[in-house]
This record gives structure tokens, sequence and C-alpha cells, in this order.
């Protein structure tokens, strides 16, 4: 023990020594293991909202009876179904507007809540008495009290008008979700007698078959292990650890050309600790270990980072998950043990395998072996061929995937590969055009240049790569976050038709409003909408109102149409379709959908098809007037109006003051907009910040990599020197030459990222979000990128340039005297 | 103490085998010093690195005490170099991240032999009193092999290998380094073969055997 511990001090003593080096592997493995632990951390968070949502009393994850072709259906069949022994409990859901705020309304019936519905929270004997005897109580988690801005015990209105019992918060609930007694819910939903699912607990006994009790009256749905919006926000969160990957790898490239010139420095300690009698395997041992305790002491110092990088971009990501899935994720962090464990582990797996060849050098290394400080460098020339080889072989992947795959996954696998044989067939790329330019070269100095930076390109490439997939990610994500902004921004233009948009109380206030602007002048149209939900073929589908008005038909952003389609949608029996929920259906302009309303099944024509950006659910866009025929419980309580620009302001301040109406309940265009592209800013935040974070590793790799190089470079700096070059001169010319591979590297990186994006637009989000965005070039984002990697080049470049360029004359005349 | 039998060592260079060793015999007792001559490529260095277990012989005896080296397995031939031989190389091999007092006491503690008086008492010798808080990168390549042999020389070994340990030094520094060297050696008890170019520094010893087209001639 004491022996392997004086080998360990020995081999230790070499960091002392070389403390740069020792700070380049710590930050290799801190920044590897900060960005994949801040991401794991931040979609472990996510996940464990999802399981919340989907457990509360019963989600996916229990099995349930439903009605085969009806929102609804009577509660007469869940008597019916106890008394034949079925352990069943009634749901009925649905969605109330409080304060002009959308939430989802769950009406329970405690006493036969089977108690193995998931991990729902429950009702303790003193809380059931409480919630069911009047008045009663609203269960609701704390952030919602906070979204409603209410207290607890207030009992606020929907927009029917029917006040809610006193609201209390149930911490374990999932955010925006108010659950009731069903009577309740029955009462304020206006659906007496009315069940939407039946929630199936343990049978004690085997009951009677289901058709011999309620016929095809109800069918059974099996619980599933991923939830609706597991599946849904699957790309985001892919899309999050591929970031997280990326930054992983980058930090481990940094890792091992740190270890990598470590081992061949420390090989003269290596044969003299063996010359003096320490075995192999005591030798080899000791460099695992003391490879584990560095990893160990990084990887905590990494989760630290990691876990303020995750708490940092915390607020955007559920942001972004609110925006795009309407998802609700608490905004404050909370980690398990298994978080802690794992970074610990992805930091010490990473370690090992970034410096598994060194390892295996220093296993096989036979004793007398001599150091060869650059050989390995130059060694890995060798390597050229089979690695340009092996891009070729990535690339035919990538189309073969690009062909044949039809998943997300093998959408992100093209990508993958695309990234991966760029990165492998950089190198080679670089060396023909080094080559190139010594072939053209004039002048000594000149040849000298280019050879010398073939020479280096070996010690470089590990971190060159890093640097092309960093900035081909910046591109592509740029490129895809600009298409999306400008799409975005002209769909807005459609979208929003009205100057001023009213969101009233309840219905009586609405009814009111609307008389009161009919005597206002300056109102030239008031234009009703109305939201109502339903489920199409096993999806949530919105129902959307829309008036018939001329400003629809000139600006309603219509992808596809059928002839007179506007006119079609007036009688009521014709619907326009998102352009997700048409992929996600496989339903095109032509087409008949089956829709169950309240009344029965409501048969829609498809007369066109609309984008619908940043929505998660599926829509159907019909006229206001056929919807509340068909679903009579539609709130009213949306309004737009057509008005001249200079009375907007008068109007709203009228309105303001007639209705006590607040900000959040009427608006002009412009704010709803300027609101619309905050939220918008804020979803694209968090990829901002992880491009700013790749980017900058990127960066460091570069900078350690240089580092690394200049210790060695001298005996090739101090000949030139010797003969009447000047240090600044030199320094200059080290300087020309980073920027020179740089600059390559960054032009390659400007294409590839421009595939990247295209697969982002056509393939990714497609297959993510429903939608395809048209492709676009922004040349003035491609200069401003390129122009920040030479930036994040030269930084890197000039600390050892510097240090050359001071260089006392003794150092390089030590080159001369054999003495280095 | 040291016996070799019939040694034979082949390399394999440009696909050709190159025959270093051709059946070496030689015996060395205890304390007596032994100056191995030759001229380059005649087999010196393998010689020593074969006896000393830094490379496996093809064929023939060497017995170290009662020990034969070649019939032992890597460890056990890193545990005889630890325990009883000390090794002493032209280029010092000293370990640049450790200090000279560092570097002097390492091999005997890693032999769990540290024996604090007999360190002092090299240190002394050899006049590295000044020097011991200092990096080998501080001190005169002479300065770095009084290091080395002190090095060697502090586990008390049974036998001291030296390859070319003054080629490296001026002629002056080369005589006081080997002096030194001699002292010791007389001082431990221990049996001593070095490798040299010099016949001058050959003739300090008590026998001289030259090594020609990898026999003893």
């Amino acid at each position: 023990m004491r022996r392997a511990l004086w080998v360990l001090a020995v081999l230790l003593s070499h960091w002392r020594r070389h403390r740069m080096q020792f700070a380049t592997l710590l930050i290799g493995l801190i920044a590897a293991t900060a960005l994949w632990s801040g991401v794991q951390a931040i979609n472990q968070q996510a996940r464990s909202a999802y399981d919340r949502a989907a457990a509360t009393f019963g989600g996916v994850r229990t099995a349930t009876l439903v009605a085969p072709d009806a929102a609804t259906f009577s509660q007469g069949l869940f008597v019916k179904l106890r008394r034949a022994g079925w352990p069943v409990s009634p749901v009925l859901e649905g969605r109330v507007q409080i304060n002009g705020r959308s939430m989802r309304l769950l009406g329970i019936e405690p006493v036969t809540l089977p108690p193995d519905v998931g991990n729902a929270p429950r009702l303790g004997a003193a809380d059931l008495s409480n919630f069911v005897a009047a008045p009663g109580q609203t269960l609701v988690a704390r952030e919602t009290l906070g979204d409603l801005r209410e207290s607890e015990g207030a009992t606020p209105s929907i927009s029917s008008g029917a006040k809610l019992p006193p609201l209390h918060v149930l911490p374990q609930l999932v955010p925006d979700v108010l659950v009731v007694d069903i009577g309740v819910a029955q009462r304020v939903l206006n659906k007496p007698d009315q069940v939407s699912r039946l929630l199936i607990g343990k049978a004690k006994s085997k009951p009677a078959s289901l058709q011999s009790v309620v016929g095809d009256q109800l069918q059974l749905m099996e619980p599933t292990a991923e939830t609706e919006l597991e599946r849904l926000t699957d790309s985001f969160h892919l899309n999050l650890t591929a970031f997280g990957l990326l930054s992983f790898f980058v930090g481990l490239f940094i890792v091992n050309s740190a270890v990598g010139l470590a081992f061949e420095q420390r090989l003269p300690m290596l044969r003299t600790l063996r010359a003096c009698g320490v075995s192999a395997r005591l030798v080899n041992s000791v460099l695992v270990i003391e490879l584990v305790a560095l990893a160990l002491v990084a990887g905590l110092i990494g989760l630290v980072c990691g876990y303020v990088i995750a708490a940092a971009l915390l607020p955007d990501v559920a942001a972004s998950l609110r925006g795009l899935y309407g998802a609700q994720i608490p905004g404050q962090l909370s980690l398990r043990p298994e978080w802690w464990l794992a970074g610990i582990g992805i930091s010490v797996a990473g370690a090992l395998v970034a410096a598994a060849t060194s390892l295996i050098k220093a296993i096989r290394m036979p004793v007398l072996a001599t150091a060869q400080p650059r050989a390995w460098q130059q060694r890995q020339r060798r390597w050229l061929v089979l690695q340009s080889c092996a891009a070729c072989a990535v690339f035919a992947a990538a189309l073969l995937l690009l062909y044949e795959g039809q998943s997300l996954i093998s959408g992100f696998g093209v990508l993958a590969a695309l990234m991966l044989g760029a990165a492998l067939i950089l190198p080679a790329f670089l060396e023909i055009l080094l080559l190139v330019g010594q072939r053209l070269a004039r002048g000594p100095l000149a040849l000298w240049f280019w050879a010398d930076s073939r020479q280096q390109l070996s010690g470089l490439s590990l971190a060159l790569m890093a640097l092309l997939l960093a900035l081909a990610v910046n591109v592509g994500v740029s490129t895809m976050v600009e298409t999306f902004s400008r799409t975005f921004v002209g769909w807005l233009d459609g979208r929003l038709a009205a100057d001023v948009y009213i969101s009233a109380a309840d219905n009586a206030q609405g009814a009111a409003i609307r008389n009161w602007l009919k005597d206002r002048p300056e109102v030239q149209a008031i234009l009703s909408g109305g939201r109502a939900e339903t489920r199409v073929q096993g999806q949530p589908v919105e129902l959307l109102g829309l008036p018939d008005h001329p400003l629809y038909r000139e600006r309603w952003p219509l992808l596809e149409t059928a002839p007179r389609a506007w006119t079609q949608l007036v009688p009521g029996n014709a619907a326009f379709i998102s352009e997700q929920l048409s992929r996600r259906l496989n339903v095109r302009v032509g087409d008949v959908i089956e829709v169950p309303a309240p009344g029965g099944t409501w048969e829609l024509d498809i007369v066109g098809i609309y984008a619908d950006y940043g929505n998660p659910k599926g829509q159907l866009a019909v006229n206001i007037a056929a919807l509340i025929r068909q679903f009579p419980q539609t709130p009213q309580t949306r309004i737009g109006l057509i008005v001249p620009r200079d009375k907007i302001a008068g109007l709203i301040a009228a309105l303001q003051k007639q209705f006590a109406l607040d900000d959040r309940a009427v608006a002009d265009q412009a704010t709803v907009k300027a609101e619309s592209i905050r939220i918008f800013n804020r979803t694209f935040a968090v990829t901002s910040a992880l491009n700013a974070f790749t980017l900058g590793v990127a960066g460091i790799a570069l900078l350690t990599s240089l580092l690394t190089l200049a210790n060695s470079r001298l005996p090739q700096l101090a000949p030139l020197w010797a003969i009447g070059i000047t240090r600044p001169r030199l320094a200059a010319i080290e300087l020309t030459k980073t920027l020179a591979v740089a600059l390559f590297t960054s032009l390659l990186a400007v294409p590839l990222g421009l595939l990247v994006a295209w697969c982002l637009i056509v393939i990714v989000n497609v297959k993510a979000f429903g939608w395809r965005l048209p492709f676009h070039v922004f040349p003035l984002q491609l200069v401003e990128l390129v122009a920040v990697a030479l930036i994040a080049s030269l930084l890197a470049a000039l600390l050892p340039v510097l240090r050359l360029a001071r260089m006392q004359p003794a150092n390089l005349v030590k080159v001369f005297a054999n003495e280095r | 103490m040291l016996s070799i039998r019939n040694l034979s060592k082949t390399f394999t260079s440009a696909g050709e085998p190159v025959h270093v060793l051709r059946g070496v015999d030689l015996d060395l007792a205890a304390g007596e010093r032994v100056a191995l001559t030759g001229e380059s490529g005649s087999g010196k260095s393998t010689l020593l690195h074969l006896i000393a277990g830094l490379d496996a012989a093809d064929a023939g005896s060497i017995r170290l005490g009662d020990t034969e080296i070649t019939e032992l397995a890597d460890a056990d031939r890193a545990e005889l170099r630890r325990d009883r031989i000390g090794l002493v190389f032209q280029q010092f091999n000293l370990i640049p991240s450790l200090s000279i007092a560092d570097n002097l006491a390492f091999q005997a503690r890693i032999a769990g032999r540290h024996d604090v008086a007999w360190t002092r008492e090299l240190v002394e010798r050899l006049g590295l009193g000044g020097l011991l808080k200092r990096y080998p990168e501080q001190i005169s390549g002479g300065q770095q092999q009084r290091v080395a042999i002190g090095r060697a020389l502090a586990t008390k070994p049974s036998l001291l290998l030296a390859d070319e340990p003054t080629g490296n030094l001026d002629e002056a520094t080369a005589d006081d380094v080997l002096a030194l060297t001699r002292d010791l050696v007389a001082r431990t008890g221990c049996g001593f073969l070095m490798v040299t170019h010099s016949l001058h520094l050959a003739g300090t010893l008590d026998r001289h055997i030259v090594l020609h087209a990898g026999r003893i001639a």
C-alpha cells in the first residue's frame, strides 16, 4: 500500500510541474460533466413533472373505461358496473375559464377512488369530509394559486358565472388543474349525471364481463407507460440531450489531448519507475487510480457547475415546454441522488474512455521504450486515411437513414451521422488545403509556414473537430431559429386580424360588452370567437370558432385550400385543419373528419390546412355560429374588434373603466403581438444559451490544445529564431497559422451547419411538432458566426503567442544546449 | 555472486536477425568492480539490460546469488531490481517533478528500505547537501549523475549496474563521479559492473573485460 502511495505521489508530482496541463485536464472533465449533468437535471425535472401529471387521479397510467364515440356518458353506467363488482370510480373532466385563464377541471368521487391509481395524491380521512361536505374544496397546486392571483379559501367564479368551492392547496397536484367533487364538476360544467371516464382499480374477485354489463357503450383503455406529453416532448428532450452529449464529447476531446501529452511526457518517469523496481501492474494500477481520483474531483465540481447551469436554464426551459407543448414544469430544481451518482459515473467513465489509448499504451509499454514527446502526434497522420474511410461510411449511413428512417430518432440519427462524418474527414480536408498551400508557396519562410502548419495539424485536429461541430450546430440552430422567427412573425400578422382583443370574465359580461360596443361609433366590426375541446381518433383536439369576416379571408394563414373554402365554412359542415393535426391524423383537403359533439357526431369536410405554429394541441377551425350550435357550452367570452388605429387607446380606456377589465382582459394587437414574440424568444433562449456554452467549450478545447502544443513547439521555433527571425515575428506567424486553420474549419462549418438546419427544418421539426417551415439562409448571420469563431480562435491563440513573444532568449538557447 | 552462462540475445532489424549476444559467460564476485568495454553495437548495454531484468534473454542463464533471473516473471524481475540491484544510466533518468531529496530516497522508499542515516551519509559523501531542495533541471549534469548513483545505492543493493554513467560528463567530472562510486561500492560491498567507452576509466576498476561481436573477448 505504501509503495502504491509513493508511486502515486511521483505520478502526481508531474502535475505540480505542469499546472496548465493539469488545469486543462480538469477543465475538460468539468466542462464535460457540467453540461451533460445540467441537461440531465433539466430532463429529470421535466420527466418527474410529466409523471406527476400522468398520475393525477389516474392519468394514462391507469386502466380506464371511456365511451367509444362521445366525450361523456351517463353516470348510470358507473352504478351498473359497481353493482356488477367492477372497482370503478367516475371522473368528469372539462375546461373552465377563471379570470380569463383556461384551467383543467377534474371532478372525482373520493370514496370509490381506487387506492392504486398511480401515485395520485390521497385525501386523508379529515380532508375527505372537508372535500365532500358543503361547501367542499377545490384542490389546486401552489403554483396554480399564484397563477390565479387568488389566496387559499377564495371561491373564484368561472366564465359561466358559477362559483367554485374554496381553494385548498394540495402540494403533490400538477399545476393548472382544479380538482373538485364530481357533483360540483357536473354542476359547474353543466353536465348533470355525466361522466368522462371510469378509473379501474384492482378487483378482489373476477367481475362479470364488461360486455355483459354495459354492452358496447364503454370500451377499455389499457394503461400506457408513456404519456402523451412524454411523446410530444421527446424531441425537445432529445434536442437538449444532443447538446449535452456534444458538449460532453467536446470536453472529452480536451481530456484526451491532455492525457495523451501527459502520458508521453511521463514516459521517462514511467521507465525510471520500472527501472527502480516498480512492477508494471503497480504502475498501471496507480495510473488508473490517479485518473479515477481526478475524475471524481472534477466530476464533483462539474456536478455543482451542472446544477448552476440547470438552475439558470430551467425557467426558460419551463417556458419553452409550456409554450410548445402546454407542459407545466415547476421552476425550482429538485434533484434525486441518482443524478449525483450518474454525474460522477459519467465523469469517471468519460475520463477512462478519453484516456483509454494512453492507458493501453502504458500497459503494453516495454520497459526500455524511449520517450517520444511528439511521436504521438505524428502517428495520428497514419490514421488520416482510415479516418477518411470511416467518414465516408458514416456519410453513407446518414443517407440510408435519410431515405429509410421514419422516426424522430432517425432524424437525429441523420444529424449525428452528418456531424460525426464531417468531424472525421476534417483533418484530411485541412491536410489537403495545407498541402496545396505548401505547393504554391514561394520563399523559404512561406514554405515553412505551410509545412509547419501541416506538422502542427495532428496536435490540433481534435480541438478543430470540436470547433467544427460547435460552429456547425450554431449555424444550424441559428438558421432554424431565425427561419422560425421570421415565419412566426409573418404568421402572427395573419393570425392577429383584429385590432383589439377582449377576454370577458364570463358569458354575462361577454354579452354586456358586446351590447355596449354596438353603440360605439369607432367600432367597425365585432368579431366573436370561442373554443371548445374534444377528442378525435383518440387525439385531444381544440375547436376554434372563427367569425365570417373579409379580414379573415384576406389574412388567415392558409397553406392549402379547396375552392371557395371560406364560403364552405359558413354553413357549419366544413372546417380548416391545423398543419400538425393534419399530419397526425393523416388528413388532407377533401377528406371528411368525424368530431364527437354533445349532440352526436359532427361530420366536417376539410377545406383548408393552416399553419398553427407553437400550438401543442391539434386544432380545427370552424364557423363560430356552427361551433356554438354543436357545443352550446362554449364560453362566449372572446371578442375581437376592428377599430381605426387612432381610436384604439381611447376605446381600451373606456372598456377598462366601464367593465373593470385589467390589462390581461383587454389588449391591443401590438401588445398581444409583442407578448407572443416575447414568449417565442424566451422559448429559444435556452437554445441560444446552449449554443453559446458549446461554442465556449470548443474555444477552451482550442486554447488548451494550443497551450499544450506551445510547450513542445520550441524545438521547431528556436532554429528560426537563431537564424534571425525575431520573437514577435515568430509569434505573429504562429498566430496567423492558428487563425488560418480556424478559418478553414469555420468555412467548412458553414455548409455543414446549413445542412444541419435543413435536417432540423425538414426532418426533425416535422416529426417533432408537425409543422414544416420554409428554408431560408441568412448570409449576414453566417458572417457573424464565422467572425465569432475567429474571435474565439484569436483569444485562444493569444495567450501562447504572447508567451512566445515575451520568451527569454535563454529558454530558446536551451533547445540547442539539449537541456530540455 | 553473479554468474552468467552461455547468454544469447537476438533482435530483428529491418526484417533481418541481429545476433547481439552469442553465448556470453561472465562471473563477478561480491565486492568486485568490473569494467565492460567494446565497440558500439557489441552488446554491452544489452548485456546490462538482461542482467537487470529489463529485457528477457533468448537462451542461457543469469544467476544473481541463488536467483535465476532468466526464469523470473516480469513482476519478479521488478522486485529483484527494486531490492537487490542498483541501476545508473548515461541519461541520469531522474524524475523531473521530484526534488533532489525525493529522487535520492525514491527507490529506497519504494523498496520499503529507507535508511535515514545511510541516506544522510550518501548526501554527505556525494556532496549533495546544498542541492536537496532543488529539482533536476536546476543542477548540472555531474550533480545529476551523483544523485542517480545515490538513488541506486540507497537500497544497499548487492549489485550496481552502470551503463556509461560518465558518458555525458567532462573528463574531470567523470573522474570525480567514478571515484565517488568506487568509494561507495567499497563501503557497501556490492558488486559493480560498469559499461564504458573510456579505457582510462576502465583501468581504474579491479578487472576490465571486453565484449566483441557478442562474446567476451
